[in-house]
């Protein structure tokens, strides 16, 4: 083989590389910028002291010491976050499945019912939880004031500690017309042939469900619970929202908020995050639970798509 | 050449991508920001000057008193203009300071004191005391001491108070004469047995509570009911005490003791959630939900354009029994105002800043306008200041010897957030050692500070 063969063939095997590179730069670029860049500095600055002015400098594993042994606080978010990770999002998805399903049984109004339960998803969250902030006012909402007189109890709602969390995923469950959109499509994407099979071997509802539907939209399913996992773990505005609300706090303007109203009860990571970094100028602290953040996604996400492959839909 | 990598397999690093995209978009913008300074800006010389100024006013009336003075001080100081910004917050400010720029304040005002140990600690605000001793101003013989304590820190007077907030005692006039209740109460025991004679109970709530001791009850916060008391919070080494001092945790059983006499903690909590918002007519005191509130001097003003339909009064918030001696004091708070390390017009910045809060015309004529304590030995002596009865009471509450405030720390209010934090769980029965929950506090705050220095 001749130099100059020998140069082509190398100059023709550079060419497909660089293409597929300059394909992939404006990925490449947003994954440095926006993923790589945050991680590094994230971690970098977890283990320094830096409050936005000057230099940071090296405190070694301080921060860390700091969350987890003398900041109580981090705890609390951190069992509120998981808590809302797992009841939001479980009944989030069962109750967006169940209205998918409804909705794809019933015969007329289909366009007013999924309208209907669609609507309320495109509610600015800020609004949409004041005015759930309002309705569920213990002392003179009118749910309580329906729920006394059918002689229920009245619960406390965003005032109560015990309650808040609970108003907080109605709140969620109220704008689930994103899932139910999602089900919907792949619940009529269903074969019906399938059906008709497990009719013909005499599956009752219950089997059909178990071994027809369920099969074919577990991609789905895996979808709504991995976003709903993520979106979760990022839970701020409407804590914070009903937080500030329900403390009668939320005219008070030109001044600053300490979230977690009542009790810490709707105190969350992502608002500590803030509150570390942007309140009290403690990055080091607040990319320590930037961080912990991370691991928990990516743990709990990597969990969920060992346990169910991936968005394929099962062979069988 | 096909790819040998599945489908789910890549799906799964796309989600781990956006996964961790998503949760460190928190902090992408986090990590910048640097300060300098620049002291000349040639305003001395005649030369026009804009400067930037940032403040928390938001109601039309109290925006409309600002730009009053605003537009006196332009009157004044022909060369130099001022653009101001309202409704801002204090974690607003401090994060324009550290990123700087040209939209950055070069004046920031703020309605907290608790965050002046963050901006003096971090030199965000410029060390007036070089500035004053330059124009010959006593700071000492010109601001009430607690005022001139609650805008320094460690010796830097980064800060000085824009006029002052003090707390005392609102009381309804008619409630107070149905219940056969002729003066205001002084002590604690008085106070105790005024409010349970006020408590008119209807259902399982109230129809009329005699005052709302629970610490979401808008002003009746820890911090206020420890003014009665005059706690230390910190040794002279910077460690707290609020273990060891004797106060705090006097305060924390009589808050408590008055929870379990008007009702306990579950009933008031349910009407606690009746109340309206607190800056807004639903306040429960102007609905006449309490008979009696803690509350600051602003109160008189909103009470005035409201207009309830009662008669009502002020007076000091009674003291504990056993400092009867003390009666008068309140707790003592208020905007304060500094010039960022990052303007670059710093001179005609301090000419701004030396009139808002020294000179008297201006600092009565806006006390007068938004009802806050004047922030001056001259301010609070002047014929010119409107004071009613009601009015006067903040005003002696402010003057008076035993009144403070709390200490400015490195880390800012963390601190009374911690001690707040025990509050809301002692109030509640969550926490029922109180030693142990205020050990447990003092360890938090002191971990809090040195992780901060």
């Amino acid at each position: 083989m001749s130099l100059a063969s020998a140069t082509r063939k190398g100059a023709g095997a550079t060419a497909p590389a660089a293409r597929t590179l300059a394909f992939l730069s404006p990925w490449l670029i947003g994954f440095s910028v926006f993923f790589l860049y945050p991680l590094i500095s994230t971690i970098y600055f977890s283990f320094t002291k830096y409050n936005g002015f000057g230099s940071p400098t090296f405190t070694g594993l301080k921060n860390w010491d700091y969350v987890f042994n003398d900041l109580p606080a981090f705890w609390q978010g951190l069992r509120n976050t998981l808590w809302l990770v797992v009841v939001m999002v479980s009944l989030r998805v069962a109750f967006g499945l169940g209205i998918g399903m409804l909705i794809t049984k019933i015969k007329s109004g289909v366009g007013f019912f999924r309208t209907a339960f669609y609507l309320p998803y495109l509610a600015p969250p800020v609004a949409a939880t004041v005015a759930f902030a309002f309705l569920l006012n213990p002392g003179t909402g009118p749910v309580n004031h329906f729920l006394g007189e059918i002689g229920l109890p009245q619960p406390g709602w965003f005032a109560d500690p015990n309650w808040s969390k609970p108003a907080l995923t109605l709140l969620a469950m109220w704008g689930v017309g994103d899932l139910m959109v999602i089900f919907m499509a792949s619940l009529l994407d269903v074969p019906k042939e399938q059906y008709e099979a497990a009719e013909l071997d005499g599956a009752g509802p219950f089997q059909r469900f178990r071994y027809v539907t369920l099969p074919n939209i577990s991609p789905i399913i895996m979808f709504a619970v991995v976003t709903g996992v993520i979106q979760t773990m990022q839970y701020y505005t409407q804590a914070f929202v009903a937080g500030r609300v329900a403390a009668g706090n939320a005219g008070n303007s030109g001044q600053q908020f300490e979230p977690g109203y009542p009790n810490g009860s709707t105190w969350t990571l992502p608002q500590m995050v803030y509150n570390l970094g942007f309140q009290r100028f403690n990055y080091g602290a607040a990319c320590v639970v930037a961080l912990v953040l991370f691991v928990i996604s990516m743990a709990v996400t990597s969990v969920l798509m060992r346990r169910k492959s991936g968005f394929m839909a099962s062979d069988d | 050449m096909q790819s040998t990598t599945s489908p789910a397999r890549r799906s799964r690093r796309t989600l781990a991508a956006v996964t961790g995209s998503a949760v460190l978009a928190l902090l992408a913008t986090a990590c910048t920001g640097s300060s300098d300074g620049g002291g000349s800006d040639d305003s001395a010389s005649g030369k026009d000057v804009t400067i930037t100024f940032w403040h928390g006013w938001s109601q039309d009336s109290e925006v409309k008193a600002i730009n009053d003075n605003i537009a006196a001080f332009e009157k004044a100081h022909p060369n130099i203009h001022v653009k101001a910004v309202g409704n801002i917050a204090d974690d607003k400010v401090n994060q324009s300071l550290r990123a700087g720029g040209d939209d950055a304040p070069d004046v920031v005002s703020s309605f907290t004191t608790n965050n002046v140990g963050m901006f003096c600690s971090t030199k965000a605000f410029v060390d007036l005391k070089p500035l004053l001793a330059k124009d010959g101003i006593d700071a000492a013989k010109t601001f009430p001491a607690a005022m001139l304590n609650y805008t320094q820190f460690q010796g830097n007077q980064c800060s000085l108070p824009l006029l002052g907030d003090a707390f005392g005692l609102y009381y309804n006039k008619k409630a107070f004469a149905d219940a056969g209740i002729t003066n205001p109460p002084k002590t604690f025991s008085e106070f105790a047995e005024v409010a349970n004679k006020l408590t008119v109970p209807e259902g399982d709530g109230y129809k009329q509570l005699g005052f709302m001791p629970l610490y979401h009850g808008y002003e009746s916060t820890t911090e206020h009911f420890l003014g009665q008391y005059g706690p230390t919070y910190f040794d002279p080494a910077g460690k707290s005490t609020v273990a060891t001092d004797p106060k705090v945790a006097a305060m924390m059983k009589w808050q408590k003791s008055m929870v379990d006499k008007l009702g306990g903690f579950d009933k008031l909590e349910k009407y606690r959630a009746t109340f309206g918002e607190e800056f807004s007519a639903k306040n429960p005191f102007h609905t006449g939900q309490v008979a009696m509130a803690i509350d600051g001097e602003w109160r008189t003003a909103s009470l005035a354009t409201d207009k309830p339909d009662f008669e009502w009064a002020t007076a000091p918030f009674p003291v504990p029994d056993d400092q009867q001696d003390t009666y008068g004091r309140g707790y003592q708070t208020g905007t304060i105002v500094g010039i960022a390390s990052t303007s670059k017009k710093q001179a005609a910045a301090w000419e701004f800043v030396k009139f808002l809060t020294t000179d008297t015309d201006a600092v009565v004529s806006f006390a007068n306008a938004i009802h806050n304590v004047p922030s001056t030995f001259a301010a609070l002596e002047s014929p010119k200041l409107v004071a009613d009865e009601n009015f006067k009471t903040f005003v002696n509450i402010a003057k008076h010897a035993s009144s403070g405030t709390t200490p400015a720390v490195v880390n800012g209010g963390g601190y009374l957030v911690s001690v707040q934090n025990l509050g809301y769980d002692y109030e509640s029965g969550k926490q029922t050692d109180l030693t142990a929950g205020l050990s447990a506090t003092a360890k938090e705050i002191d971990a809090a500070i040195a992780q901060a220095k």
